[in-house]
């Protein structure tokens, strides 16, 4: 009888991190979709896209910087979603493709591959794609109607009459009120209720069922609020995330938005717009509770949420071209996680207060 | 009624269910045992017998060595073949003294009853307690006899009874309150007496209602508290049980004493029932035989010195082949290396044989810092920094946050989705920081 000796414990909980990844992108799967179903098979390309050239870059990665490295942990796959989720559907699929190459070898394997990265790789693929080619990052597609011709279109171009017309493109409710420098929710409302008109003078109406399922004009991933919210409940469920982060994130934005949304002081509409029109809950449930690239303790995690609530109100308010703060907020408070850690260590039971 | 807890730990699946419901059996007289002197925290005890003496069971072989050290007696009657080297339970060399039986389990005591303890003196009590060499019957092994006498200046106010057996696996302890709850609550009794605490609490997690019924119902009569706790690992942890029940904390390397509490195992209860009202001295233990490899999973009352292979035969040997055997629980328990001259000691609460599929190890990754074992850490540290921390070498950073206060009780590494190895690389690191101290 050959018996092994190892140091205690000697069960182990069967979640590994092999689960904690194909898990989060099961809870993305409900949004993506969405995504799909509105902006259509352009969107399922671009994320298609990002996955296998994240997974491509991983593998190159990994062989050239002799990095460990498993593909099927599901991590460059995560990666690649969540940079396709904060795509806009009609991303030329080139451009797709250097985002998620860049957020695989940029954002992660220079620091070491997984687990040592200080930002969090697709939104620094984002951010570089942002820089890069600002004008096709922020074209964004009107939905169109599920298995419809312009549904099947993988280009964005769609067909009116005899003519083709390249990428159609339409104002996000954000960036709309953004432009038209509104100056109350109930002013947008009035907007939005008579429709938005795209490139083609095409009009498009919208209300707030539509605001919550994601039937408005954004990212691929950022636009249902109920599928993120249903993804986010299962990662909650499962633990794999914490409140710590996304309650702060969204409450110190909704309060914010009341506050200070608008001209005036206190209006509840603006609250709403600043909840479901942009990328908050993509942002506050799945980028800001990127594990890596957060603080661990919990004090820490609830700063941190603090902090990107506050910055993603700062940059949609004040900031004179981004109608959209969550990535750069995130990415901001990932560059404090280090120090935020540093200063938050838990009481160590025993210790101090309730011993005095 | 209320289940009490902590902050911290986790809910780990609790694997008793093939043990729990099964009533004690005792097991036959074995040939021959071979009882280690050191089965406790402190001196090793020293023989008093040598090679061919005859011996009878309840007799003392090994006479404690100090204050902090405990008797140990022969477990059955007949003769000492030898006295040999053995490896412990806790990964220590022991002489240890071989007994033949001689089939008669004659007793060295008079078993005679004295159910009147309430008439006895205190000095009474606690000799009988030192000369019986009970210990803490949880696996801990720290005498009785000296966690039963405070300090001067300190004061034993309250008394809590565990009975939270919160490793997986085990359910000697739940079998113990089930079968025994009469000589449990003398005992207890008597320690209540003895120390003149002025609250006793019973600490049960509520994954055993049947002993949470029977002892409320039972204690009655002697005005003791059975407390209700939320089964959640590492809920028997001395520190943690005191939180749950008291809301108060130990300090950080303090003793229960320091909040005027002392916490005693269900087993050592009974234990000091066993000595001071039928003069029997502790040779015999109750011990929880499970584990996916184990044909037929048993609780049963062994004599202390049994080795594990007999035991293994008792319970119908290996249905599968084991990889691992472990003494005690599967959380903070010890692989062994052998079955053969390894034996049941006081501290021997489980043993536990898993298959290789059973036991394997998990994929390894990066730490991801997920955050777990900092969530679930019972004493609130940040396990994966401080194993980041001794990997690195930097032992002072790694006491600035307080590493030296980690219990070992395995949840941050049951919890761990990276497999990191956390409770070995603090263990490493906790005896760097002392080893640098002693320099």
């Amino acid at each position: 009888m050959k018996l092994n000796i190892t140091s205690s414990p000697h069960i182990h909980s069967p979640i590994t991190v092999k689960t904690v990844m194909w898990d989060v992108i099961l809870a993305l799967l409900p949004a993506g979709f969405v995504g799909i179903y509105f902006f259509g098979f352009k969107a399922l390309a671009v994320i298609l896209t990002c996955i296998i050239s994240a997974l491509v870059a991983e593998y190159v990665a990994g062989k050239v910087l002799k990095i460990e490295f498993c593909l099927l942990d599901g991590s460059a796959c995560l990666t690649g979603l969540l940079l396709a989720f904060c795509l806009p559907p009609a991303t030329p699929l080139w451009i797709a493709a250097i985002g998620s190459i860049v957020a695989i070898i940029i954002g992660k394997s220079v620091f070491g591959g997984l687990g040592k990265n200080v930002f969090n790789p697709a939104l620094i693929g984002r951010a570089f794609l942002l820089a890069s080619w600002p004008a096709f990052m922020t074209s964004w597609s009107p939905t169109v109607k599920f298995l419809s011709k312009d549904w099947f279109s993988l280009s964005g171009k769609i067909v009116k009459g005899k003519e083709i017309i390249d990428a159609v493109s339409m104002a996000t409710p954000l960036g709309y009120f953004k432009e038209q420098s509104l100056t109350s929710g109930a002013h947008f409302f009035a907007k939005v209720g008579q429709g938005l008109i795209d490139s083609t003078g095409q009009v498009h109406k919208m209300g707030l069922w539509d605001m919550i399922v994601g039937n408005i004009g954004g990212c691929i991933g950022e636009t249902s609020a109920v599928a993120l919210l249903i993804g986010a409940i299962f990662l909650l469920g499962r633990g794999h995330i914490t409140w710590h982060i996304p309650a702060p994130t969204i409450i110190t934005v909704a309060i914010l938005g009341y506050v200070f949304g608008s001209d005036k002081l206190f209006d509840p509409q603006m609250m709403f717009i600043h909840l479901f029109c942009g990328g908050l809950f993509l942002g506050a449930f799945f980028m800001a509770t990127d594990m890596v690239t957060t603080p661990i303790t919990p004090l820490g995690r609830i700063i941190f949420g603090f902090g990107c609530g506050f910055l993603i109100f700062m940059i949609r308010k004040f900031s004179g071209s981004y109608p959209e703060g969550v990535c750069y907020a995130i990415l901001i408070m990932n560059a404090f996680t280090p120090l935020i850690d540093r200063f938050t260590s838990p009481r160590v039971f025993g210790k101090g207060a309730a011993n005095g | 009624m209320k289940s009490l807890s902590f902050t911290g730990g986790f809910h780990i699946e609790e694997y008793k269910g093939s043990t729990e419901h099964l009533a004690t059996e005792k097991m036959g007289l074995p040939s021959k045992v071979i009882i280690p002197l050191s089965q406790h925290i402190g001196a090793p005890a020293k023989p008093v017998v040598k090679k061919d003496d005859k011996v009878k069971t309840g007799q003392i072989i090994g006479q404690m060595q100090g204050y902090v050290s405990a008797n140990i007696h022969a477990s059955l009657s007949g003769t000492v073949i030898e006295i040999i080297s053995v490896l412990t339970p806790m990964g220590r060399k022991s002489s240890a003294v071989v007994i033949e039986s001689d089939g008669q389990d004659e007793k060295f005591y008079d078993a005679s009853e004295n159910q009147n303890y309430k008439d006895l003196k205190k000095e009474d009590i606690i000799k009988t307690i030192t000369d019986a060499g009970i210990v803490g019957m949880g696996g801990a092994t720290f005498p009785t006899h000296v966690k039963l006498v405070p300090p001067k200046g300190k004061e034993i106010k309250t008394i809590i009874i565990n009975g939270a057996e919160c490793e997986p696996f085990l359910t000697a302890d739940h079998r113990t309150m089930i079968e025994f709850p009469e000589e449990m609550l003398k005992g207890i009794d008597i320690i209540k007496q003895f120390t003149g605490a002025e609250k006793v609490y019973i600490g049960i997690e509520n994954n055993k209602p049947d002993a949470i019924n029977i002892l409320e119902e039972k204690s009655k009569a002697y005005k003791f508290e059975v407390v209700s706790l939320q089964a959640k690992y590492p809920q028997g942890a001395e520190k943690n049980l005191i939180a749950a029940i008291m809301k108060k904390e130990v300090p950080s390397g303090g003793l229960p004493l320091d909040v005027g509490v002392v916490v005693q195992n269900v087993g050592t209860a009974k234990a000091v029932y066993d000595a001071v009202c039928l003069n029997t001295p502790l040779y015999e233990r109750i011990v929880t035989v499970s584990g996916n490899s184990i044909h037929k999973p048993k609780n049963i009352i062994v004599r202390v010195g049994t080795e594990f292979s007999e035991i293994f035969k008792f319970c119908g040997d290996f249905s599968l082949e084991p990889a691992k055997i472990i003494s005690g629980g599967p959380m903070m328990g010890f692989s062994i290396p052998f079955i053969e001259n390894f034996s049941v000691t006081k501290g021997t609460s489980g043993i536990l044989a898993f298959s290789k599929e059973f036991s394997q190890e998990k994929e390894k990754y990066p730490c991801i810092k997920c955050a777990r074992c900092v969530d679930h850490c019972p004493m609130w540290l940040m396990p994966s920094k401080i194993e980041k921390l001794g990997n690195a070498g930097l032992f002072d950073e790694a006491e600035k946050i307080a590493a030296l206060d980690c219990v070992e009780c395995g949840t941050c590494a049951y919890v761990c989705p990276a497999s990191r190895p956390l409770v070995q690389m603090i263990r490493y690191t906790k005896s760097k920081i002392i080893d640098n101290k002693n320099r």
